[in-house]
């Protein structure tokens, strides 16, 4: 189908860019490992502590790393009026946006997936035995940033301001989503299992995932389209 | 526009003169509970505002006729005030009966939030020049940020039943008189909203004649 | 056969019209001239009839369809005045890019003939970024031709190309108007346009100020259109 075809395209074009410039992806990864680092000589907490935190700490980490993945995701389509290009192609805009999502989510997985064993090293935390809730848990989420995320860098990619407006719009819109994360990512990354209240967690990301993705998709045409 | 104020006035000052002289102190509160009743209707207010702005941003999104993107954000702006309001009489609230000018109370909370939405709203304005690309923008983030809302009230009330903390007026069972207060003092904000509401819009109409004649300057 | 159609088009930003009240139909196989001084609504008009932007008032149709269907976007070729190319990729890879967009049968095949049409064969695993201005201008043709389009809409196209490159880019656009595309030109550089069309619309501040075919007078003087008609 044309429509999957044209996503997986232009989040392979975002990922091979990406992958040979590196520009972000550096700066997400070594922001994360740092602010994981400095907290535990900040704080220096003890198991109780950490084991409070945790949920917490993570996703405040990749929630600034993740803004640092998707603030570049429509700007750098306007150098050499590219995404002029993409528009005018056959590529409709909701799978534009959902291919550059799925390339953001793909890099912002990896931050992640690097930053958990540093974290589960230095802080003690057993990480690995619920892993893959925890791994449904990153991806719900990942995705929920990535969608709010990429929607918001499509509308602001041509202001002045930039740098500044991404994080000031995005973050109030995420509470929720990140609230549901941390609450279910500190008794997974605990090592204990998901259950009775947490799952309420759960459906709430999923809610918050389907909410926002089918806003954006019935919204992405107009903002691309002048 | 006058009749409305003056209406407005007028209830108002009816309210007050019930609130502060016929009502009776609540039982364990003592006077101060009747902030409530501009507490709880500037909420109120405010979300109809927030409400109404999304409605307008839709329409806008549909006709694409600048007068909407005007309704939209001078009923935004009058939900802003409205909405700080509301935080700020239940802060004052929360300092007399607590002690505390804060608490993290799922609704203080979630206005706060929704708040800080709005407030990136005006924000967006600030960055976009040209009216019919800023009117499509702030269009778009009005309506992610009313379907936010709901998300946001459900999620801290859910927060906050796992860690409780002090509450701004816990409910419980209300006299009947304080509730026909609440809703009787809600009509003249209400009123006082579609004045301020009508009084941007007008702000609005002369910004872009001005603007208008600007160009027509400058082009000669 | 009407390749193109304008219904009442108007482009507003803000209150300002940038395009007023424009009606006109291209045949299939023409070469369009869009003409107009700096700032009259030529790059608007062929943004809206090209599906980059949408018309405040009134309709663009293109083979009798909305431009914005995804069938129709797959006949027309852009050349703007960005390059429409990524710098970190190879002319190569760009190109085939482009092709899996467009739905191309065998893109690396089609990627490699066009690389030899414009010269950049040589070149073809170089990264653009690399590339001198010349190259970049040929790459943004190959871009624009690759998928065979049946209408191309190329704005500015001669401005700030090389030799080397107009040569190519004339050569192409006669095999093109051989082949029956439909080409619309907007420039301002009379001489080149109007020797290759076979139709003028003239664009004064928003509104359609002439519409008809070139003559042999436009192509020997063509100070005339804007003498008569820009005065307007």
């Amino acid at each position: 189908m044309a429509f999957v075809r044209h996503i997986l395209v232009v989040a392979w074009k975002d990922l091979h860019l990406e992958l040979r410039t590196k520009e972000v992806i550096n700066a997400s990864l070594s922001f994360a490992l740092v602010i994981l680092l400095l907290f535990s000589f900040a704080f220096d907490p003890t198991a109780e502590q950490t084991r409070e935190i945790s949920g917490g700490l993570l996703w405040l980490v990749f929630a600034f790393a993740g803004t640092l993945i998707v603030n570049r995701s429509f700007s750098r389509e306007l150098s050499n009026d590219c995404l002029d290009a993409l528009i005018v192609s056959p590529v409709s805009g909701a799978a534009l946006f959902l291919g550059k999502c799925l390339g953001n989510v793909t890099l912002l997985l990896a931050v992640e997936l690097i930053s958990l064993p540093v974290f589960g090293a230095f802080y003690n935390v057993p990480w690995t035995r619920q892993f893959c809730p925890l791994f449904l848990v990153l991806g719900l989420a990942s995705w929920g940033l990535a969608i709010i995320g990429t929607m918001f860098s499509a509308l602001t990619a041509n202001l002045k301001l930039r740098e500044l407006m991404l994080p000031v719009l995005v973050y109030p819109l995420m509470i929720p989503g990140l609230m549901a994360a941390i609450q279910l990512t500190t008794p997974l990354v605990a090592g204990q299992p998901l259950s009775g209240d947490l799952l309420g967690w759960l459906k709430l990301l999923v809610g918050f995932d389907v909410i926002f993705t089918a806003l954006a998709l019935a919204l992405v045409e107009t903002i691309l389209v002048g | 526009m006058i009749f409305l104020t003056g209406l407005a006035a007028v209830l108002l000052g009816r309210n007050l003169y019930v609130m502060l002289l016929r009502l009776p102190d609540e039982a364990m509160q003592g006077p101060i509970y009747r902030i409530i009743f501009f507490h709880v209707p500037s909420a109120w207010t405010a979300f109809t505002g927030f409400f109404a702005a999304m409605v307008a941003s839709i329409i806008f999104l549909a006709k694409k006729d600048l007068r909407f993107d005007a309704l939209a954000v001078s009923v935004t702006e009058v939900g802003l005030a409205f909405g700080a309001a509301n935080l700020i009489t239940g802060m004052i609230w929360g300092r007399i009966i607590w002690g505390i000018w804060w608490t993290w109370d799922p609704r203080l909370t979630s206005m706060l939030i929704c708040w800080l939405l709005y407030l990136g709203y005006l924000m967006l304005r600030r960055a976009v020049e040209e009216p019919i690309e800023r009117a499509k923008l702030s269009a778009v983030l009005s309506i992610f940020a009313f379907a936010d809302v709901p998300v946001v009230f459900f999620s801290i009330k859910w927060w906050r039943t796992q860690h409780p903390q002090p509450v701004v007026w816990a409910g419980g069972s209300m006299d009947l008189a304080m509730w026909n207060m609440l809703f009787l003092n809600w009509v003249p904000l209400l009123l006082l909203g579609v004045v301020l509401v009508a009084v941007r819009m007008r702000q609005e109409e002369a910004e872009r004649e001005l603007a208008a004649l600007r160009r027509r300057a400058h082009a000669l | 056969m009407i390749a193109l159609q304008a219904q009442g088009v108007w482009k507003y930003y803000g209150d300002y019209p940038a395009l007023r009240d424009l009606n006109f139909t291209v045949d299939t196989g023409s070469c369009l001239a869009l003409l107009g001084r700096n700032g009259a609504g030529k790059t608007t008009l062929l943004r809206i009839l090209a599906g980059l932007s949408k018309p405040t008032r009134g309709r663009a149709t293109l083979f009798g369809q909305e431009v914005r269907e995804q069938g129709t976007r797959r006949r027309i070729g852009v050349l703007g005045h960005g390059i429409g190319v990524y710098d970190e990729l190879s002319a190569f890879e760009n190109l085939c890019l482009f092709g899996r967009l467009y739905g191309v049968q065998d893109p690396q095949k089609e990627a490699i003939e066009w690389l030899r049409r414009v010269g950049l064969d040589r070149v073809k695993d170089g990264l653009v970024r690399e590339f001198s201005r010349g190259m970049r201008q040929r790459l943004a043709v190959a871009r624009a031709f690759l998928h065979s389009p049946s209408v191309l809409f190329l704005d500015e196209p001669f401005t700030a190309l090389d030799d080397r490159a107009v040569t190519i880019l004339q050569d192409l656009l006669q095999d093109a108007r051989s082949e029956g595309r439909t080409i619309i030109i907007s420039t301002h550089q009379l001489p080149e346009a109007l020797r290759l069309a076979t139709h003028v619309l003239l664009i004064n501040q928003g509104r359609l100020a002439f519409c008809g075919q070139r003559t042999s007078e436009m192509v020997d003087n063509p100070g005339v259109l804007y003498r008569l008609f820009a005065e307007a």
